[in-house]
């Protein structure tokens, strides 16, 4: 049988996805079931003085409504599952329903409970809250001032935590000879997948089983999380999240909104659905980014980089999330001196609170803002010292021999060949070509520019006792079950959670290709907690090379078991067996063979096993990774600018990812095209906005600019596969790739065609109006 | 995202409607397309007590040339129009500018009159409106009643529809036979809707003197606007770099500029006038 790992087979999900017979949270009707509103905050921050429902509770239909109060003593507050050791991390209650103050627009205040969504949301403009504001702390640095509103009692300046890795002697930026030093400020996000949040919970109050349907990429940390703060054992909760349209993680956190129904179904003894819109999905679902980093640079007059030293001050809202204080400290801090030898380098976090939604984990959660400042920093070193921005980066790249690579922050870099990936983008682009090019649009008083974007991101998440070592509350290894049915068709178990990446089919090649049998009899399984023994989850590019990995271990060990039933059957000894094509073959004597589902059907009727070998076929695998793994890559962005308006198109752009051996080009290269929309959206158009009073200006998609697809050309993708040895596939992990390279390489590109106006920085997004303010300041004089 | 409750009622004739609507007492809305008023009232930014559903009105559907104007059934989507033969040989730029709005779904479900009765600061159509001297046909119980765009746009999301009637049809005079016309936008990367809208017809001589000119500008105020000192300026003149660029500058002579999160008033003003330059151009150069 040909190679099935590496083919571009269509996925096996989009049938059931785009003819509408996906089933998702919303779809589930039981008989009995009510729906839930949330009230939500209409200020930023201010006291709840009195809640009057007196009104809601005599509307048609309406069952029954909770306040803050109502809760005490049935259900937990929602904790924090990130806490950073030595980081005087603060974690205030976060209670499902506020109690007695509201800190930022969307916090819930009260939840009615009706016959319909209709009379549930009607009835929320009954409810009488009598508020008292207090002052509002949008922006971080603010907050941290001495003299700024609380939020929280006893969390002095807001100051959530502080977090510091690495160290630098200060006579190390003084003797250098080149110091670069920069503020950059990301911007806050708010992730749109197409689904919105959403949760059913049933209860039965006679055996006290639990099930809470809900969007979670991870539905055995919320098993796990949901069993406390509602105080149903797990073995008594189930937790089910099998279409989810999308994450990009903002559905790893647990939300006041699924513990809330659970409280309530058992409260009521009927089931409840919540199923947010888009406005409250704006204001409360985590938000990603809005951090502000200042950044100094130091090394050699000849572009040899020696030290690194960063400040983050992270926005981190009103209350933490559940991996909130993980995403700006370990996932952040650790890679920010990126592909490049630093010997030195240290990093600081401070999470702030502020009355703004939560933040928490989007889609490259920490690597897309490192590997933005450094991206960034390389090309004001190269802009101040007068080199060009690819030699720099070929003078600081960590080469293919210097594997493993221990970083200046205490990561070892697996393995990597980061020249090999530059060298292919480079290929495509043709740069010298490019550079001719844009000498002569400058002199027609046209603006091209060319961004890169050298990046390595730390994936595969990871060793538990890392896990452990930097305060995540629970494991990263992943869980892997194949059961092999007497027919020799497959049912794979995972406890990766997949929303849309496609796993459903690549992980089938993985099994396909080990027991060489068609792709079409392996069903993959996922996201149930009562079908799945344990799993951490889809996120942090960990799917793959973590979950994928376990299933590979099965699936050795299924084949292991077969092939001594095979060796029994065929009357030879263990080691004369050979598995080739689907076959157990007796060497030397092809006709003496047993097919893989011949052996299981041995395995199941157990007629005739070899002594000591149990019937069945179906082995687990607990994986946990040695190391993380550390995809990388190099993108180049082309784009022109309109001399006139200050609009910005994106011409070109190539995209070289490594994520090891590709399972399936074309899924690998859908993850990559979403990641690069992504990072461009950042870089271009998105952005969340505050008022000062708290409220979010943009709040609806007439003034959140999500990308199109019209405003990209054809991007151009390619792969190198530098093998991961972590773990057996060589597999690193493609679903961040793109967020996470994209933003600096755009960047780029745009300052370098505006080279000519003299500008070094300009905060993200780029939009046509600043753009055109600089354009306004006229060419610097030569 | 949840609509109060309301009434609902559709009507298969005009007369139906104009019954209904005078039966509610001033309490029901027409409901077309639905891609204005149905957001809105998801919402909440309004609550209606009742909408009457003219979507499968036949008489008021359909494009027609009638002498030097073109009329358009008050139902006719902007999908229709965007590919109507008469439309693109009479006036592209209508044609051009209704292909623009939205998306295919919004397209294939708005319609002309809605959009015109909406009154959207930022819609595309009130652009064409005021550039070709568009009627707007308005019928109650007591008849019918023309509007001129001027007399019809009043401010943002208000126009001159008077209580219980029923906007039936939009027409447009033709640009005379050697004019040619064209709709280009800034449309905002949120929405598409446009941040500034050039609507221009030119007409020229055959040794270039123009002879006719028309430009109707939205998106960039309160409503949109016929930019008369363009006209003025390019009329009896021969077409010249330097005349557009005069011209165009006086796209914003007397208009105040909105703002708004994506641009400025001092942006906006450099746009219209980039975006006047460049419909200008596309027409004579």
């Amino acid at each position: 049988m040909a190679n099935i790992f590496g083919t571009p087979l269509k996925r096996r999900e989009d049938p059931r996805l785009i003819t509408g017979k996906g089933k998702f949270t919303d779809d589930i009707q039981l008989p009995g079931m009510l729906y839930a509103a949330m009230l939500r905050s209409p200020h930023a921050h201010a006291n709840i003085k009195s809640i009057n429902t007196v009104n809601a509770e005599q509307a048609d239909g309406v069952v029954a409504i909770y306040t803050g109060k109502d809760l005490q003593g049935k259900m937990e507050p929602i904790p924090t599952a990130w806490l950073p050791p030595d980081s005087n991390i603060q974690t205030p209650d976060h209670p499902a329903l506020a109690m007695d103050k509201v800190r930022y627009v969307g916090d819930a205040v009260a939840m009615v409970i009706a016959e319909s969504r209709y009379a549930a949301r009607d009835a929320l403009d009954l409810i009488d809250v009598e508020y008292e504001t207090l002052p509002v702390n949008v922006d971080q640095e603010k907050a941290m001032a001495d003299n700024a509103t609380l939020l929280h009692d006893g969390v002095e300046n807001n100051l959530a935590y502080h977090w510091k890795a690495g160290s630098v002697a200060e006579e190390v930026f003084d003797q250098s000879e080149v110091v670069i030093k920069q503020r950059f400020r990301q911007q806050r996000l708010i992730p749109n997948p197409m689904e919105m949040r959403a949760s059913v919970a049933d209860y039965n109050s006679a055996s006290g089983d639990m099930t809470i349907w809900c969007t979670s990429q991870n539905p055995h940390i919320h098993r796990f999380i949901l069993s406390g703060v509602l105080g149903i054992p797990e073995s008594k909760l189930q937790i089910i999240s099998v279409d989810v349209g999308g994450g990009f993680g903002c559905k790893i956190a647990v939300y006041p909104g699924e513990a809330l129904v659970g409280f309530a179904a058992r409260e009521l003894n009927r089931p409840i659905k919540w199923a947010e819109d888009r406005s409250e999905h704006f204001l409360s679902t985590t938000h990603g980014r809005d951090v502000i980093l200042d950044v100094e640079l130091a090394g050699k007059r000849d572009g040899t980089f020696e030290a690194l030293r960063i400040k983050n001050i992270a926005n981190m809202g009103a209350y933490l999330s559940t991996a909130g204080p993980g995403v700006e400290t370990i996932l952040f801090g650790l890679i920010t001196p990126g592909p490049y030898r630093i010997k030195h380098a240290q990093v600081e976090t401070y999470g702030v609170f502020t009355n703004t939604t939560p933040t928490d984990a989007y889609r490259g959660a920490g690597r897309p803002e490192a590997t933005y400042l450094i991206e960034r920093m390389v090309d004001l070193y190269a802009n101040e010292i007068g080199m060009d921005p690819l030699e720099i980066r070929r003078r600081n790249l960590i080469g293919k021999d210097e594997f493993p690579y221990d970083n200046a922050l205490g990561l070892q870099y697996d393995s990597g060949d980061y020249e090999r990936s530059l060298d292919k983008a480079l290929e495509m682009l043709d740069y010298e070509k490019f550079r001719s090019e844009q000498e002569e649009a400058r002199n027609q008083g046209k603006y091209i520019g060319v961004g890169f974007s050298t990046y390595v991101e730390i994936c595969g998440l990871g060793p538990s006792k890392v896990a452990g070592a930097v305060g995540f509350q629970g494991g990263l290894w992943e869980s892997a079950t194949i059961r092999v049915h007497p027919t020799g068709k497959v049912s794979v178990f995972t406890g990766t959670s997949p929303h849309g990446q496609g796993e459903e089919t690549t992980f089938a090649q993985i099994v396909s290709q080990k027991f060489g049998i068609p792709q079409e009899d392996i069903e993959v399984i996922h996201s149930d907690t009562d079908r799945i023994p344990m799993g951490w989850g889809t996120y942090g590019s960990r799917t793959t090379p973590v979950g994928g990995a376990a299933i590979a271990i099965a699936a050795d060990r299924v084949l292991n078991k077969a092939k001594k039933i095979a060796a029994h059957m065929l009357e030879a000894a263990e080691e004369d067996i050979d598995f080739v094509d689907g076959s157990f073959q007796v060497k030397g004597v092809p006709d003496s063979a047993a097919s893989f589902a011949d052996v299981t059907l041995q395995a199941y009727v157990a007629w005739d096993l070899p002594d000591g070998i149990e019937p069945a076929l179906e082995e687990q695998a607990f994986y946990d990774p040695d190391n993380f793994v550390y995809p990388f890559g190099a993108h180049a962005c082309i784009v022109e600018i309109d001399a006139e308006t200050g609009e910005i198109e994106i011409k070109r752009y190539i995209a070289v990812d490594d994520p090891g051996p590709v399972i399936n080009p074309m899924v690998a290269e859908g993850q990559v095209h979403g990641g690069i929309v992504q990072g461009v959206g950042q870089a271009l158009w998105e952005g969340a906005v505050y008022n000062e009073q708290g409220q979010l200006l943009s709040g609806t998609f007439m003034d959140y600019t999500m990308p199109k697809a019209r405003f990209f050309p054809n991007f151009e993708a390619a792969f190198t596969e530098t093998p991961s040895p972590v773990n057996q596939l060589g597999v690193k992990g493609i679903g961040e790739t793109g967020t996470i390279a994209a933003t600096p390489a755009v960047v780029n590109a745009v300052i370098d065609a505006l080279e000519p106006f003299g500008v070094k920085e300009l905060d993200m997004p780029l939009t046509p109006e600043k753009i055109w303010s600089v354009l306004q300041n006229g060419r610097k004089t030569e | 995202m949840i609509a109060n409750t309301f009434a609902y009622e559709r009507a298969v004739s005009v007369d139906e409607a104009l019954r209904l609507l005078k039966e509610s007492g001033g309490d029901a809305t027409v409901l077309a397309g639905g891609h204005s008023i149905l957001p809105l009232m998801k919402i909440r930014l309004t609550t209606l007590e009742k909408l009457i559903d003219i979507s499968r009105i036949p008489e008021l559907k359909g494009i027609q040339q009638k002498g030097d104007r073109l009329e358009i059934g008050a139902l006719t989507t902007h999908a229709e129009i965007s590919k109507d033969p008469t439309v693109k040989e009479t006036i592209p730029a209508l044609a051009e500018a209704a292909a623009s709005i939205g998306d295919i779904q919004v397209r294939n479900r708005g319609t002309v009159g809605g959009n015109i009765a909406h009154a959207d600061p930022a819609s595309d159509l009130p652009a064409l409106a005021v550039a070709f001297d568009a009627n707007i046909d308005i019928q109650s119980t007591e008849g019918t009643e023309t509007f001129t765009a001027e007399d019809f746009f009043l401010g943002p999301l208000i126009t001159a529809i008077p209580e219980n009637s029923i906007l039936k049809t939009v027409s447009f005079a033709i640009p005379p036979k050697e004019a040619k016309s064209t709709y280009v936008k800034y449309a905002h990367p949120a929405t598409g809707y446009a941040v500034v809208g050039v609507a221009a017809a030119i007409g020229q001589m055959e040794d270039g003197m123009i002879t006719y000119a028309r430009v109707g500008i939205t998106g960039v105020g309160d409503i949109a606007f016929r930019a008369e000192e363009v006209e003025r300026t390019l009329i009896g003149n021969k077409p010249t770099e330097d005349l557009v660029q005069e011209a165009a500058k006086k796209a914003t002579e007397g208009q105040e500029m909105g703002s708004d999160l994506f641009a400025s008033e001092e942006y906006r003003h450099h746009l219209c006038q980039v975006y006047t330059k460049r419909a200008l151009n596309k027409l004579l150069f």
